[in-house]
């Protein structure tokens, strides 16, 4: 872990998640504003920044890769970042987003917007993107250095793991996580 | 049947074989009938009979003559052997018998496959015919179960084969003596001896020849074990898929049982063994001494964690004796002339013969039962005859796939037990396939994990799921899309199965990826970094899916 | 049992303890509170020794023995926790994993499952191999109980409980390797087979495999507890 010398640069990201991650991080209420006021949240669905930063410290990466979109965002995000975090089971192990992964994609797309539409049966081509065959883990596209597991990871283990983070040590959760 | 009578069916069968100036013997094993070795039978006869010569030239049915590659094969009195026999030739074979022999048949046992060879499991094999009783007496058969009943008591049996250095030819290598020892003081109210004949190795027949060409030797083995061990009960447990082995077993238990020497009070010694025939249902794993229990037992064949061992607690949980076809198939010779003999052959801690089934990229396959000792490179090079098409040497597989791949620096060691190990091989059972430089060692080991992971009974995790992790690597690498991790993975893989599986199956599984990674890393380097199949084999043709 | 039951003294990871002739190795174990993990083991049922997450180290022995059927020595040296045990038995749950469909979140099991459990004590926070995500069935046929095939790690605790116990041996294994499954009697629907109702298997199976229909949520928390007492009863002592 690299030493401390000014505010480190934090990033949060969303892929096919639910955001339960995210809010498990919120949850850390009054500890948030404490620990956010010794990290710089450069990039993260909870603020305004449109473009991942060139150079980023840590990054908390929720939710499973299930579209090739997710790909190019993972691979950017490994590249950018020094220290990768999976968070939560979907980033993990890919959890409730991998249960697509035994249907064929075609025969999902039918199912959710062909045959079970109320109105206007038709599978969008605008704002859909292309789904990959399967939902997987991060692990299986780039090195990732932490996993937090649990669905959501709750919000004192994701303080704890910040709060060694922050104070320079080995960034783990200071009790055993599960999944689920 | 005393002593006596035997002596007069010997004598009876071999004045009935002298009366046959000439003799035309045809190999009905399953190698050369899956030629058309019957046809070829059914021609001479035909020929024989058409010449007016039935009482002269008799044409007789035998087992297994061991150039496999070279058959269907026919042997005549004359000491002439012929090879790629068809029915066309039956007429010029029997001119041959009081002629010049055929030249583009014949086929020269000169060479160090017919002179290299020690035969002693295997010295009936191709001269008798395998469904007649009365030619294995003639050979000396079941001398020594009569002897071993009127004139030795059980411990004197053990003794001998104590002596001997008999290990079993299963594959383990465990003292026969010593397992005999055991299963006699073992206390329960009923023994068993069971022989294993689910010979599962692919590229491996020795058993299944035995048992075609010899099957008396065999119950004659048993036998002698059931008095040694006081077993009044005994099984077989053969595959399915050896219908011809089954046949002649069968047809050779019903004689033994005609002439007094299997079933109630042998030999009026007072001395009972009833023997049956299992059947098994194409499962490798049932070759594993205590899934081969359970399947007779009528449960599903899956192995149970040893201690107990079956010579305590076996079959029914009663002490039981469970020994390979070969390692029975040893017993009445050492019996005959005595344990001292058998252990003046071989080496120190490797007594006695072993027969091989020699396959692959060599020159002469088939049977050959040699002394244990001999180099390897005698094997391929001399009684192999060596690599054919002028290609080079590569590696030649023991084992099976629970054994290696072994490279050219390791040629010169002798096979042994010990040795064989040691460089991370295993004698197993007695397959030995050859490899040149047209064989990719990678893809070898993948397609023995593919046999282990579709053999896998399934019971315990690190076989079942380790084996389809390391197979599914395997094919990622010979796919071209592998990366170092994922060796590095493999290695893992290999150390837990190795070390936590419950049987020889899944401890065995990672043996040819060990050894060729040992040996041949290279290759997988390449395949690798360069996505590059030196033996020009990997990623030509079919792509295969790969779940990662 | 014997009647005369000599006791034997046994050192497990450097402390001496006293054990009854016939005991396991787990056995002692468990009375003294050292912690082995196991899944397929369960008090009251026959020892399979399938899982091998309880292998233990015994001084004089090259192979891991597993504690569930090994019987105590006198003398016996045991190392129950060493690094390369608890990489072996990391390395064994994370199989399991990735071998089913395992979905803690959205399980019935949620918070009371053995597998869970253990991946917790264990630490383990990730697997290494990739995920199969295989194809596998649910079936609800049974009016009181639900299998899910995707959540069961074959321990067959369900297959020796309901022939050893209840006698009836409705589960049973088909297949051979990774293909292995639990099925009701000829593979027949649960709720179409010989089965008595008992629910012993819903309170034996370590996972969310076997679950009960009228559960919400994850409140399901499995009691196996009964069993040796179930056969105290039984044999009358």
């Amino acid at each position: 872990m690299s030493e401390i010398v000014s505010k480190i640069k934090v990033a949060t990201v969303w892929l096919d998640g639910c955001s339960g991650c995210h809010m498990s991080f919120l949850d850390m209420d009054e500890r948030l504003l404490e620990l956010g006021s010794q990290f710089d949240l450069v990039y993260s669905p909870l603020v305004d920044f449109k473009v991942y930063p060139e150079s980023v410290d840590v990054a908390l990466v929720e939710g499973a890769i299930s579209s090739v979109e997710d790909e190019h965002k993972i691979h950017n995000i490994r590249k950018h970042t020094k220290f990768l975090i999976a968070m939560g089971d979907c980033a993990v192990t890919g959890n409730v987003a991998a249960m697509r992964n035994v249907f064929p994609v075609n025969k999902l797309l039918q199912r959710i917007y062909v045959a079970g539409a109320d109105a206007d049966p038709a599978i969008p081509r605008d704002g859909l993107p292309q789904l990959a065959k399967q939902a997987r883990p991060a692990q299986d596209f780039v090195k990732v250095d932490v996993c937090l597991p649990g669905c959501p990871p709750q919000n004192r283990v994701i303080a704890g793991f910040l709060t060694n983070l922050l104070e320079g040590r080995k960034p783990e959760a200071n009790q055993k996580i599960r999944f689920g | 049947m005393t002593s006596e009578e035997l002596d007069h069916i010997a004598r009876k069968e071999r004045e009935s074989q002298r009366s046959f100036p000439q003799r035309v013997n045809v190999c009905v094993a399953a190698g050369c009938l899956s030629c058309q070795a019957d046809a070829v039978k059914e021609a001479l006869t035909k020929e024989v009979a058409s010449r007016g010569l039935d009482g002269q030239c008799q044409v007789k049915g035998v087992g297994c003559m061991g150039l496999c590659s070279e058959g269907p094969l026919v042997s005549i009195s004359t000491g002439h052997l012929y090879q790629h026999v068809s029915t066309s030739d039956a007429g010029s074979i029997l001119d041959s018998l009081d002629g010049l022999p055929v030249e583009q048949l014949l086929c020269p046992t000169d060479t160090p496959f017919f002179q290299r060879q020690k035969k002693i499991v295997l010295e009936n094999s191709g001269t008798i015919d395998p469904e007649r009783i009365e030619e294995y007496i003639a050979q000396k058969g079941y001398r020594a179960l009569i002897k071993v009943l009127t004139a030795m008591t059980p411990q004197q049996v053990i003794a001998e084969i104590t002596i001997s250095g008999l290990r079993g030819r299963g594959g383990a290598g465990y003292p026969t003596g010593l397992k005999w020892s055991t299963v006699a003081k073992a206390v329960g109210t009923k023994k068993y001896v069971v022989c294993n004949a689910d010979e599962g190795d692919p590229g491996a027949f020795m058993d299944r020849s035995v048992l075609e060409s010899d099957p008396h030797r065999v119950l004659e083995g048993m036998l002698i074990a059931a008095y040694a061990v006081g077993a009044s009960e005994g099984y077989i447990y053969v595959r399915a898929e050896y219908p011809l082995a089954i046949k002649r077993l069968k047809t050779a238990i019903r004689q033994a049982e005609r002439n007094g020497l299997l079933g109630a009070n042998i030999c009026g010694t007072g001395f009972n063994l009833h023997i049956e025939l299992r059947l098994g249902a194409g499962a490798f794993v049932c070759g594993e001494e205590t899934a081969l229990i359970a399947s007779i037992e009528g449960k599903r064949g899956t192995p149970r964690p040893r201690p107990p061992y079956p010579a305590m607690e076996g079959l029914l949980g009663q002490p039981t004796l469970i020994n390979n076809v070969e390692t029975y198939a040893n017993v009445p010779p050492i019996l005959r002339n005595g344990g001292e003999w058998y252990a003046q052959i071989g080496t120190e801690k490797s007594k006695g013969t072993k027969v091989f089934a020699l396959a692959g990229r060599v020159r002469n396959t088939g049977l050959v039962e040699v002394p244990m000792g001999i180099s390897l490179r005698e094997m391929v090079f001399e009684i192999g005859g060596g690599i054919p098409d002028g290609k080079g040497f590569k590696a030649v597989q023991t084992g099976g796939p629970s054994g290696g791949c072994l490279p050219s620096e390791t040629l010169d060691m002798p096979v042994e037990y010990e040795s064989l190990a040691r460089v991370g091989s295993i004698m197993g059972s007695g397959g030995m396939i050859v490899m040149d430089e047209t064989s990719c060692m990678v893809d070898v080991a993948k397609y023995f994990m593919d046999f282990c992971m579709t053999e896998s009974c399934g019971k315990c995790i690190p076989c079942r799921v380790g084996t389809y992790q390391m197979h599914r690597i395997l094919s990622a690498i010979t796919n071209m899309s592998a990366t170092e991790q994922d060796l590095k993975m493999m290695e893992e893989l290999c150390d837990v199965v190795k070390h936590t599986s419950l049987c020889g199956l899944g401890q065995s599984a990672p043996n040819p990826v060990l050894s060729t990674l040992k040996y041949f890393l290279a290759e997988y380097q390449a395949h690798v970094h360069e996505h590059r199949c030196p033996a020009g084999v990997c990623g030509q043709g079919v792509l295969e899916k790969v779940s990662a | 049992m014997s009647a005369t039951a000599v006791v034997k003294t046994l050192r497990i990871d450097g402390r001496d303890y006293s054990a009854k002739s016939d005991d396991t190795i787990l056995d002692v174990a468990r009375e003294n509170d050292i912690f082995i993990p196991r899944l397929c083991e369960l008090e009251g049922l026959s020892t399979v020794g399938a899982c091998r997450l309880c292998l233990v180290e015994v001084k004089g022995s090259k192979k891991l023995l597993p504690a569930c059927t090994t019987a105590v020595d006198e003398g016996m040296e045991i190392s129950t926790n060493s690094e390369r045990l608890q990489g072996y038995r990391k390395m064994i749950v994370e199989m399991l994993f990735t071998e089913g469909n395992h979905i803690c979140s959205v399980c019935v099991s949620n918070g009371h499952c053995e597998l869970q459990t253990l991946a917790l004590e264990l630490g383990m926070t990730h697997v290494r191999f990739p995920y199969n995500y295989p194809r596998l069935p649910v079936d609800t046929s049974h009016p009181r109980w639900v299998l899910d095939h995707n959540r069961c790690i074959l321990c067959t605790r369900c297959v020796r409980v309901c022939a050893e116990i209840e006698g009836a041996h409705v589960w049973d294994i088909m297949g051979r390797g990774i293909d292995s499954m639990l099925i009701a009697d000829l593979h027949q629907p649960w709720g179409e087979s010989s089965c008595t109702r008992c629910g012993k298997c819903v309170q034996v199976c370590p996972t969310g495999a076997l679950s009960d229909k009228t559960k919400f949520g994850s409140d399901h928390p499995k009691h196996p507890e009964f069993l040796p007492y179930l056969n105290m009863m039984r044999e009358g002592q």
